[in-house]
């Protein structure tokens, strides 16, 4: 890729203008391999810790994942055993269908609620930055004291929303302890503890939005709903693939709200990848099945990932 | 291999039990353990030894200090540090430790956990100077593949612990050795008072508390040979519905709180249940609770007696750099009379000693004033099942009996699942 080609993100663009010029000689090549010099020592700091706590990690679970490993005794090697036991153990659709479904409840939620947070305090109004700052409030709480929260106020004998459901004659589910509602409400608080995360950027571009295009736009005659439609969603679209992006990779990892709030339970009902990997491997002592299916949670990221930067190019308006 | 039920008589029992114990644990009893090099002992200089354990948890923090303090006294040479957590994150630090190459240089475990890290080779062979201060059978229990691989360090059992105002203010008869189940369903229906919170039993609906009701309704978990789980019995269906039945009736269920931690505890120690089923190592903390009117009974039985007994041993990590000095540690903090003395007095857990006439001054502390029913227990003991697979079947039996009590399965269903997946575990 040369300088010429107007890639899509910004940071690139600057490291290859500097590949670009040192194309042009042996003195501005000097320069551009000093220059690189520089780039890499300005990367060590954070290169250094990536590499010890992530590709280690990485490439010492790829060996663990081929071995059977009861954490106290040696390893044994079994090839690719543990990958043929987990593809064919229904437990591992389960685990893999009870993520599908949390994110396939959570991503709407919390893109919906994020964005209607977000159009209602780009208003202008009193108490605006209050309101802004309480809605992230939950964002950078501790998981272990929201989902304890959320625990009481779901509690199915005595909490606050069965009481109130109850008060107006609906139906109290049994939350947590019905297999039923216990994804449902891991999903909930989910939704509500990351809301203030989406609305926060989804806020930055929604100011990001010209004024003049909305005056334009408003002198031509649209209405406030064309007005959204038609210029506020193609505008925000670069927010709304990251906040998927993101919000998609968190959600094939959610593990600290399953753990506290339900544990997996009940019976299994909304035990999810990670929360299988963690008993594999600390309950019973079965680590190389636990690696692999990290190695197989990793593909299906990285396979979801790659799918949605392909199809980005169709929705997401960079201009 | 299954539980075995023995019939002998009060201190007698003792010996018993523990035996039945080592058959349990050299039956399952493969790989060998590496013994370590010996330490360097240095007199001028002085040796940490580190120590893990859960059994001080929860009250009996000071009295392991005072322990520690007393060895460290006898032993300039030796500090001893100790980490104490809770039972429940215990195993899952003690494996991660263990893979890690951190864990401590001693470190208890319970009986049903000792044979995953003695088949595995964590633990050191140890020397033991003074055997004879053990209870033969207890010792026995703690060796593996003839190598000593730890020592007893306690053993307890549990009873069925009764409030003392409920059962007068309901006009009943205190519960007796002579209960059965019919008896305690009784008392139970007519001490749970819903309106004023109150709840008649608590009986936990989990692997500990279903092995041994089906050994009281006369089942078995396992076939002789060990090769297939055999509990989805008529027996075994008794001994779940009787379990299950509670909830919801005379006892609290999920969404009450029941299984939470500390739950049943607060909940006796608040007055506000009748009769709860747990471990002598309650009697410490009860006996602080102002106004609280209460005492012990043997549990019930069905078509037999047999009530739980829990052994905690003691062993040195293959890994420690100081095993003799470690050893050393571990004879103290199991069999002096340091220790004798001070779990008897505090009424923790009781000492693994050989001399069973130290145990006479137990008896001797009140509340609670029926303490012979800890001795009368040890009649009939259940052992719990030990496979290498341990918690993962633990896991499973407690999850299909949660589904029987939520109603999501029959308890026929329930029993039959587990019984394969627990089948399943030991091929």
């Amino acid at each position: 890729m040369s300088a010429s080609t107007a890639p899509s993100l910004a940071p690139r663009a600057t490291v290859d203008t500097a590949v670009g010029r040192a194309r042009r000689g042996p003195a501005s090549r000097r320069r551009g391999l000093k220059h690189a010099g520089w780039v890499l020592l300005f990367l060590l700091p954070s290169a250094i810790p990536l590499i010890a706590f992530v590709l280690v990690p990485m490439v010492g679970s790829a060996w663990v994942s081929l071995h059977r490993w009861n954490l106290i005794s040696g390893m044994e090697w079994v090839g690719l055993d543990n990958y043929a036991k987990l593809l064919g153990d229904p437990t591992t659709r389960k685990v893999f269908g009870n993520t599908l479904m949390y994110i396939a409840g959570y991503l709407p939620l919390v893109y919906v609620g994020g964005l209607g947070l977000a159009l209602l305090l780009n208003q202008a109004f009193r108490g605006r930055s209050f309101f802004r700052a309480a809605y992230f409030l939950p964002v950078v709480t501790s998981w272990v004291v929201v989902a304890l929260v959320w625990q009481w106020l779901l509690n199915p004998s005595n909490g606050l929303v069965n009481q109130a459901l109850g008060a107006i004659g609906l139906p109290e589910p049994g939350w947590w302890t019905d297999p039923t509602w216990a994804l449902p409400s891991v999903v909930l608080a989910s939704a509500w503890k990351d809301l203030g995360f989406v609305m926060v950027i989804l806020l930055a571009g929604l100011q990001a939005i010209p004024g003049d295009v909305m005056e334009a736009a408003r002198m031509d005659g649209a209405n406030a709903w064309q007005r959204f439609r038609s210029i506020t969603l193609p505008l925000l679209s670069p927010s709304t693939f990251f906040v998927v992006v993101i919000s998609l990779v968190n959600g094939f990892q959610v593990f600290d709200q399953v753990y506290v709030m339900t544990g997996g339970g009940p019976s299994g009902a909304s035990q999810v990848v990670v929360g299988q990997i963690y008993d594999l491997t600390f309950r019973y002592g079965r680590a190389g099945e636990a690696s692999a299916l990290s190695w197989l949670l990793f593909a299906l990221i990285l396979g979801v990932t790659a799918f949605q930067l392909h199809g980005q190019k169709r929705w997401v308006n960079h201009a | 291999m299954s539980f075995r039920t023995t019939s002998h008589r009060t201190r007698g029992a003792v010996l018993g039990v523990s035996a039945a114990l080592a058959l349990t644990l050299t039956a399952c009893s493969q790989g060998s353990a590496t013994a370590p090099q010996t330490g360097d002992g240095d007199a001028d200089q002085k040796v940490t030894v580190t120590y893990m354990n859960f059994s001080a948890n929860g009250g009996h923090e000071a009295d392991l200090d005072a322990i520690v303090a007393a060895f460290e006294d006898a032993n300039p040479d030796i500090d001893v540090q100790v980490e104490t957590l809770p039972y429940a994150d215990y195993f899952t630090k003690l494996l991660t430790s263990v893979a890690g190459g951190t864990v401590s240089d001693t470190f208890e475990l319970n009986f049903e956990n000792f044979v995953t890290y003695a088949a595995n080779g964590a633990l050191a062979e140890l020397t033991v100077e003074n055997a004879d201060a053990y209870t033969p059978s207890l010792l026995e229990s703690f060796s593996h593949d003839g190598a000593q691989l730890g020592l007893p360090a306690s053993f307890s059992n549990v009873v069925l612990f009764y409030n003392t105002d409920l059962f007068d203010a309901a006009g009943l008869a205190y519960p007796t050795a002579d209960w059965t189940w019919a008896d305690e369903q009784a008392a139970a229906e007519k001490l749970t008072d819903r309106a004023a919170g109150v709840w008649g039993d608590y009986q936990p609906i989990s692997f500990h508390e279903f092995y041994k009701a089906l050994a009281q309704a006369g089942g078995e978990f396992f076939d002789a040979e060990q090769t297939a789980a055999t509990f989805a019995s008529p027996e075994g269906i008794e001994a779940a519905t009787w379990l299950v039945g509670k909830s919801g009736t005379t006892m609290p269920t999920e969404a009450d709180g029941a299984g939470t931690a500390d739950f049943d505890t607060d909940l006796f120690k608040a007055g506000k249940l009748g009769m709860w089923h747990s471990g002598i190592w309650m009697f410490g903390g009860l006996a602080e609770v102002e106004g609280l009117g209460w005492d012990i009974a043997v549990e019930p039985g069905h078509t037999q007696k047999a009530s739980a007994l829990f052994a905690n041993g003691v062993a040195v990590s293959a890994k420690s750099a100081h095993p003799e000095e470690a050893t050393r540690w571990l004879e103290f903090l199991t069999a002096s009379d340091t220790t004798v003395t001070t779990r008897l007095a505090t009424s923790w857990e009781l000492p693994p000693v050989a001399d069973q006439s130290l145990l006479d001054s137990y008896l001797d502390v009140t509340p609670p004033a029926n303490r012979a029913a800890v001795f009368d227990s040890l009649d009939a003991v259940a052992l719990p099942p030990v496979i290498e697979s341990q918690q993962e079947m633990q896991d499973i039996v407690g999850e299909e009996l949660a589904n029987a009590a939520a109603g999501r399965k029959t308890v026929e269903q329930a029993l039959t699942d587990a019984q394969t997946r627990v089948t399943a575990l030991l091929g």
